[in-house]
């Protein structure tokens, strides 16, 4: 991969240029996903973009210091690690990629999480710190499963090249890890039943209590750009090999919005569960899953 | 104005996010307020969201005849909202301390301390005039911010059975109310 057609693919498509519409998108499918399934209207198309340009026109607290400025920074590093994983996604065949470029999208994708914490401590609020340590230890759990059914997935097919990834044919075993992935998304996106770092109406809005205007919009660009990248995974592994582009591009947003409709349904359906039922659920129940996945692919692979 | 100007206009009445505090108010008001965000009424139409930081808010909508003790976490919480902001006053206690008047746990109205641009009257209002007063509050300001200008408080007219008319309702719209009554 080249400089241009790097930059191509960060800025126009599927970076950038692309991704942020589709996030906001992605924001109203889910907003409006929830308020059709509980007998709602739900909000006008626009609504995320109308929120963006109101939040951006907002004034912000005056902040000094070196936690005021690590306070700014947070948000900005969360968006661009988001955006840079959406680029990474090998949404057009032959578009190129390097060997082991999943592995920097899995790091991508997890680093705004990290500015999630980061920003509730470094806020100094209580409810922030209180979101910050749910998201840590929400983090441990579903992480440990996450990485596992992607190594499993990788470990069956041998490579670390997400387009190499995407082009082999898929065996039951890459179902099995498709499916622990979407088990894991939704602490992933902090969407109900695990919607425990910004539990509303419980410790305020957690780590993002102190954050407001300009800062709070990069915070909900870099949440919906998560949304993307995380159903965009979701899509290049579950997608079939196509070689014509447009048909591969139309079934990778095509299965994108089936994935959010899928978790919207599961977020109206599901209240928020605590912290300890959280834990338990993915270091219980699910890593059963991911323990299966990885040790037969590992198993398979000393057998080939 | 500009386009960009215009923009922003447009966004703010589109998107009001509320903070929702309780002034010593008996809960009638606060549970209106929620019910202005069910199936029924369903606000969020409207771009409408609760939101649990003032920080995030454009609008604080204030409840209760205002007691002592609440008189500084109000102040505190109205200096947390970023500008531009608005102020909601929900049913007749901020407005006027209503049965609680004479009081001595009480300080007094709402516009005693704060600056208030809507005053939606009824004990409790109705969600539907709750959600009205939301939407005048969005406008106001979204003009206010635009042209810099203060505005005079407005006082929402009541609406549903027993406003004699003073919405604009007709006779149907108001036996349709009724019948929604259980």
């Amino acid at each position: 991969m080249n400089l241009t057609t790097a930059l191509a693919r960060l800025l126009i498509f599927p970076g950038l240029l692309f991704a942020v519409p589709a996030a906001w998108f992605f924001l109203w499918v889910e907003r409006k996903a929830v308020a059709l399934m509980q007998g709602r209207i739900g909000p006008p198309f626009m609504q995320p973009f109308y929120d963006f340009i109101k939040l951006l026109g907002k004034s912000t607290p005056p902040r000094s210091g070196v936690s005021g400025l690590l306070m700014k920074m947070w948000p900005l590093i969360a968006v661009s690690a988001a955006a840079g994983a959406v680029g990474l996604l090998p949404v057009l065949p032959s578009s190129g990629g390097f060997e082991g470029d999943l592995i920097l999208l899995l790091a991508l994708l997890e680093l705004p999480s990290i500015c999630i914490i980061a920003a509730g401590f470094s806020s100094r609020s209580i409810f922030g710190e209180i979101g910050s340590a749910r998201e840590a230890a929400l983090s441990v759990s579903y992480n440990v499963v996450f990485l596992l059914a992607i190594v499993s997935i990788a470990a069956s097919q041998h490579t670390f090249r997400l387009e190499a990834l995407a082009g082999l044919p898929t065996s039951p075993l890459h179902w099995l890890g498709v499916v622990a992935i979407l088990v894991c998304l939704p602490a992933k996106l902090h969407i109900n039943p695990f919607s425990l770092p910004n539990a509303e109406q419980e410790i305020y809005s957690g780590p993002m209590t102190e954050y407001a205007g300009p800062e709070l919009a990069m915070w909900e660009l870099s949440h919906g750009l998560e949304w993307v990248a995380a159903t965009g995974l979701v899509a290049t592994l579950a997608a079939p090999h196509l070689t014509l582009w447009w048909l591969a591009a139309l079934v990778f947003v095509g299965l994108s919005f089936a994935v959010v409709l899928l978790l919207s349904a599961v977020a109206a359906a599901t209240a928020r569960l605590a912290i300890d039922t959280t834990v338990r659920f993915y270091w219980q129940c699910t890593l059963i899953f991911a323990v299966l996945a990885i040790s037969s692919a590992l198993f398979m692979r000393i057998r080939s | 104005m500009n386009l960009w100007n215009r923009l922003m206009c447009y966004s703010r009445r589109r998107s009001p996010w509320l903070f929702h505090m309780n002034g010593g108010s008996c809960n009638g008001c606060d549970i209106e307020l929620i019910a202005s965000l069910t199936p029924r009424y369903d606000a969020e139409q409207l771009g409408v969201r609760l939101e649990g930081s003032p920080r995030h808010a454009d609008i604080l909508c204030i409840t209760g005849p205002i007691t002592h003790n609440a008189v500084n976490p109000i102040k505190t919480v109205y200096d947390q909202v970023c500008g531009p902001k608005a102020v909601v006053a929900i049913g007749s206690c901020p407005a006027t301390t209503n049965v609680f008047i004479d009081s001595r746990t009480l300080a007094g109205p709402l516009n005693l301390h704060i600056p208030v641009d809507v005053f939606v009257p009824g004990c409790p209002p109705r969600p539907d005039a709750i959600i009205q007063g939301v939407a005048k509050a969005a406008e106001i300001l979204a003009e206010r911010a635009a042209k810099k200008l203060p505005v005079e408080p407005v006082v929402m007219p009541l609406v549903g059975p027993g406003c004699g008319g003073a919405c604009g309702c007709t006779a149907a719209d108001k036996s349709g109310a009724k019948e929604a009554q259980p």
